[in-house]
C-alpha cells in the first residue's frame, strides 16, 4: 500500500535551531496518527512540512506521491493551523462557502457546518465567535472541501469538554468514512480515543511510533496516590518497580507497571497507608517516560 | 480513491469569483476604508472644488472640472495606498494568508481578486465625484471627457498598488495607517491635487514634477483639457515608479514569506 504522507529523511533547521532532525514517516490510507511531543518538539513543524507550507532544509516532504505545495495534492487534502485566521467581517457561513470554493468537489456547507457543531452559527461573523467556535470554524474549513487526507495542528485547544468531546467524535465519524487523519496534541488521552497509531516526537526525533496499546505496554501504566503518616523516605521503596517516585510532606505519588506487587510489598514493610488512590496513568506518563524529561511533574 | 488517482481541481475562474466575492465583502464592512475611499474625495471636492465650479481659467478650462480632475487622482492613488497598505499589513498580522496557503488557492489568484476588488472600489469612488461634481456643482464636459478620466486615472493607479502592497509588507498594521498618511498625504499636496502647484511654495513647485501623484494628476489634467505634459511622459514615469515601488515591495514581500513559509 503506497503512503498518503511521507517524510523522508526530512530535517528542518531555523537559523541555529534544529527542529527536526532526519524524520521518516509514511503514513498509509486509513490511519489516524497522533503525533505527540512537548513544545517545540517538532510537531508543527512536521505537519508544515507535510503540507508544503514549509520545506525541508534537507530530505523531502511528499503528499499522494507529489510535492505537498502542487495544487493537486492540496485539493485532496485539508488543513487546520494553531497560529492563522480568517476574515473576522465575514460570517461563518461566508467563510465555509470561500474555502468550499477553493476545491472541485465540496461537501455541502451544511455537512461541514454540522460535523464541525456549527449549524447554528452559520450567519454569525467570525469575529464575535468565541476562541472554541473559532476552533470548530477551522475544523469545519478542514472538512469542507472531502479531503482524503485530514492535518489538524492541535485541533481541540481553546475548546471547552463538551466541544472536545465533540471534536473528537468528528474526527472519529470522518476516520470511520475512512479518511486520513493526522494530527497533533497535547492532550494525550486525546491520542489515545481516536488515533490508530501514535508517533512520539521530542528535540526533533521520533522517539516512539506504535498502536496506543504498545506504547502504553512499555511504560509503567499506573499512577498510586497515598498519604503515609509515619517519616517516609525513598529507601522503603528499594527494589520495587516504581518509577517518578514523589515524596512531600507525607504524600507519596510514583507510577509502576505493577502496582498490586508493590503495595503488597509496602504493607508487608508496615508502611503506614492513607487515602490511597490507584489511576490509569494515561499517556502522559507514556509520553514523559518515553521522552525522558524527568523534570516534568 | 487511491493516492495517485487524479483530483477533483476546483475551477480557477470559479474561485477568483468567489475570492472577489469575499474580499468585497470584507472591504464592505470595513467602513474605516469604504466610507473614507468613497466619500473622501467628494467631501475634499466641497471645500476645494465646489467655490470654484464655474469659473474658468486663463487657458479656458473649467476650475471645478480640473478639481474633479485632481482630486480623482487623489482618490484612485488613497484607495490603493490605503487598502493594499493597512489591509495587506492587517492580514498579515491575523495570519490570513498562512491558513489560504495551505489551501488549492494560488497566491496569485489571491493577489488579482484584491486587486481587482480595489479596482472597483476606485471606480465607484470616481464615478460618486464626478456624479457629485455634475449635481452639486454643474459642471459639464462630455461623456468622452469623463471616461477618459476615469480610464487614465484608474491605468494610473498601478504604482500606488505596488506602494501600497511596499507599505502592507513592509510594517505592522499598527504603523500602516500613520505611515500610509504620512507618504501619501504630503505627495498628494506637493503634486497639487488640492490646492494648485502654483499655489505651493517654490521648493515644492520645484519638486512636484519627480512625484508619482503629479504625473498621475497629469494624465487627469490632460483629460479635461487643462496644459499638461504629454500623456506618454506621464505613463513613463508612472511605469518608471511602478517599477521601484514593486521592486521595494517584492523585497519586502519576499522577506514577509521567507519568515513564515521559508
Amino acid at each position: 500500500m503506497s503512503a498518503v504522507v511521507e517524510l523522508r529523511a526530512a530535517s528542518k533547521r531555523y537559523g541555529r535551531v534544529e527542529a527536526l532532525r532526519g524524520v521518516s514517516l509514511a503514513i498509509h490510507p486509513g490511519e489516524v496518527v497522533a503525533m505527540l511531543g512537548p513544545n517545540g518538539a517538532g510537531k508543527t513543524t512536521s505537519i508544515n512540512l507535510m503540507v508544503g507550507l514549509r520545506r525541508a532544509t534537507s530530505g523531502q516532504a511528499r503528499l499522494f506521491g507529489l510535492d505537498p505545495a502542487d495544487r493537486r495534492a492540496r485539493s485532496r487534502c485539508g488543513v487546520m493551523l494553531q497560529e492563522s485566521g480568517v476574515p473576522g467581517m465575514l460570517t461563518v457561513r461566508e467563510v465555509v462557502d470561500l474555502f468550499r470554493s477553493y476545491y472541485g468537489a465540496p461537501l455541502p456547507a451544511a455537512r461541514a457546518l454540522g460535523l464541525a457543531g456549527l449549524a447554528d452559527r452559520a450567519p454569525v461573523r467570525v469575529a464575535r465567535l468565541s476562541g472554541g467556535e473559532r476552533q470548530r470554524l477551522y475544523l469545519a474549513l478542514a472538512v469542507c472541501g472531502n479531503p482524503e487526507v485530514l492535518f489538524l495542528d492541535e485541533p481541540t485547544v481553546g475548546m471547552d469538554v463538551a466541544a472536545r468531546r465533540a471534536c473528537l467524535d468528528a474526527i472519529g465519524t470522518l476516520a470511520r468514512e475512512g479518511k486520513t487523519v493526522v494530527l497533533t496534541t497535547h492532550y494525550l488521552e486525546e491520542a489515545d480515543q481516536v488515533a490508530s497509531r501514535i508517533v512520539v516526537i521530542d528535540h526533533g526525533v521520533i522517539v516512539a511510533d506504535a498502536a496506543p496499546g504498545a506504547i502504553k505496554a512499555r511504560v509503567p501504566s499506573k499512577r498510586v496516590r497515598f498519604r503515609s503518616a509515619g517519616a517516609l523516605d525513598a529507601s522503603a521503596f528499594t527494589g520495587l518497580p516504581v518509577e517518578r517516585l514523589e515524596l512531600s510532606g507525607g504524600e507519596v505519588r510514583f507510577l509502576s507497571s505493577a502496582p498490586e506487587a508493590v503495595l503488597r510489598e509496602l504493607f508487608g514493610r508496615g508502611v503506614p497507608i492513607e487515602d490511597l488512590e490507584v489511576a490509569g496513568a494515561a499517556l502522559e506518563e507514556a509520553f514523559l517516560s518515553l521522552t525522558g524529561d524527568s523534570a516534568a511533574p | 480513491m487511491t493516492p495517485g488517482a487524479s483530483p477533483a481541481l476546483a475551477s480557477l475562474l470559479r474561485m477568483l469569483a468567489a475570492q472577489t466575492r469575499s474580499e468585497l465583502r470584507v472591504r464592505w464592512r470595513i467602513p474605516a476604508f469604504s466610507v473614507t475611499s468613497l466619500a473622501l474625495p467628494a467631501l475634499f471636492f466641497t471645500f476645494f472644488g465646489l467655490p470654484f465650479a464655474r469659473t474658468t481659467d486663463g487657458d479656458g478650462v473649467n476650475v471645478g472640472a480640473y478639481m474633479l480632475a485632481s482630486l480623482g487622482a487623489y482618490g484612485v492613488g488613497s484607495v490603493m495606498v490605503f487598502g493594499f497598505g493597512i489591509g495587506v499589513a492587517n492580514e498579515r498580522a491575523q495570519r490570513l494568508d498562512v491558513l489560504a496557503r495551505a489551501t488549492p488557492l494560488p497566491p496569485a489568484l489571491a493577489l488579482a481578486a484584491k486587486v481587482l476588488v480595489a479596482l472597483l472600489f476606485a471606480l465607484v469612488s470616481l464615478l460618486l465625484l464626478i456624479g457629485y461634481g455634475i449635481v452639486a456643482g454643474g459642471i459639464r464636459q462630455p461623456l468622452a471627457v469623463w471616461i477618459a478620466v476615469v480610464a487614465r486615472l484608474l491605468a494610473g493607479s498601478l504604482p500606488f498598488i505596488a506602494l501600497g502592497f511596499w507599505i502592507g509588507y513592509a510594517v505592522g498594521p499598527h504603523a500602516a495607517p500613520a505611515v500610509a498618511n504620512f507618504v501619501y498625504l504630503p505627495l498628494a499636496f506637493a503634486s497639487g491635487l488640492f490646492l494648485p502647484i502654483g499655489q505651493l511654495p517654490g521648493f515644492v513647485q520645484r519638486l512636484a514634477p519627480y512625484l508619482p501623484t503629479y504625473h498621475l494628476g497629469q494624465l487627469a489634467w490632460s483629460a479635461v483639457g487643462a496644459r499638461a505634459e504629454p500623456v506618454l511622459v506621464s505613463l513613463a514615469w508612472l511605469a518608471g515608479y511602478t517599477a521601484v515601488f514593486l521592486a521595494l515591495a517584492v523585497r519586502a514581500y519576499a522577506r514577509d514569506q521567507h519568515r513564515k513559509f521559508g
